[in-house]
């Protein structure tokens, strides 16, 4: 069993070490992740820029932020994923248990604050104070 | 090729920080402070796992990934309890209005 195991992480070395000019289509998945969490965490970022009010900014951070996270997180699981050795797929379990994580934790953070901002009495934008917004701007311009 | 796709990961993580970084310094209500807060430490936790791709240590920069998201999760729940703890301005009315209402 022992010498089995060592037999295989040294084939796995010396995989990687030759194969390191080579990309696995796996990792080509990888890298697509990744840029699509990094789109999720723009989207994420304009509308914590640009929302009007405290909840719809809520809105933003919390579900861009949690699917960006998990999105880049997984495509970098399987970018560092270059054998499919004992050791590497340890490291993808590690990773895949930070998203666990993550995935449990980010809403219950967020639903905690918004519970707390709700109870401290922040109060949503109504229609009103849109339109009063929106007239303000006219009359600077005109 | 895995090393530049990293590096370019790293670097538009942190560029796209930056808008997170100015709702934190001008939010209105102390709640986005917290809200910019949160996402940043997220967004770290993620930007650790690129180092340890980067350095070909992602052994061991998992391990401080795990450790920064449970810190930051216990920091939010922290803080909102603690400003929640706070007496909203409607229970002090409804208070007062009681107390009023006792001494006639």
């Amino acid at each position: 069993m022992n010498t089995g195991m060592e037999n295989t992480l040294s084939v796995a070395t010396a995989v990687s070490n030759t194969g390191d000019g080579g990309i696995l289509p796996l990792q080509i998945l990888g890298m697509v992740l990744g840029v699509t969490g990094l789109v999720f965490f723009l989207g994420a970022a304009v509308g914590l820029v640009r929302f009007p009010d405290f909840y719809t900014r809520m809105h933003a951070a919390g579900k861009g932020d949690t699917l960006s996270t998990m999105l880049m997180l997984i495509g970098f699981a399987l970018v560092t994923m270059q054998d499919f050795s004992l050791t590497s797929f340890l490291i993808v379990l590690k990773i895949l248990s930070v998203v666990l994580f993550i995935y449990l934790t980010s809403p219950t953070s967020s639903h905690a604050l918004m519970r707390a901002a709700f109870e401290d009495d922040e109060m949503p934008l109504s229609e009103e104070d849109i339109k009063k917004s929106k007239n303000r701007n006219r009359r600077k311009k005109s | 090729m895995i090393h530049w796709f990293a590096i370019f990961m790293g670097a538009a993580l942190f560029t796209l920080m930056i808008p997170v970084i100015y709702r934190i310094w001008v939010g209105p209500t102390e709640f986005d402070r917290i809200l910019g807060v949160n996402v940043i430490g997220t967004k770290t936790a993620v930007l650790l796992v690129i180092i340890g791709t980067v350095y070909e240590r992602v052994d061991m920069f998992v391990d401080f990934a795990i450790a920064y998201a449970l810190l930051n999760f216990v920091m939010a729940i922290v803080i909102s309890r603690y400003l929640n703890r706070t007496i909203s301005l409607k229970e002090m009315d409804a208070r007062e209005k009681e107390r009023a209402s006792r001494a006639k």
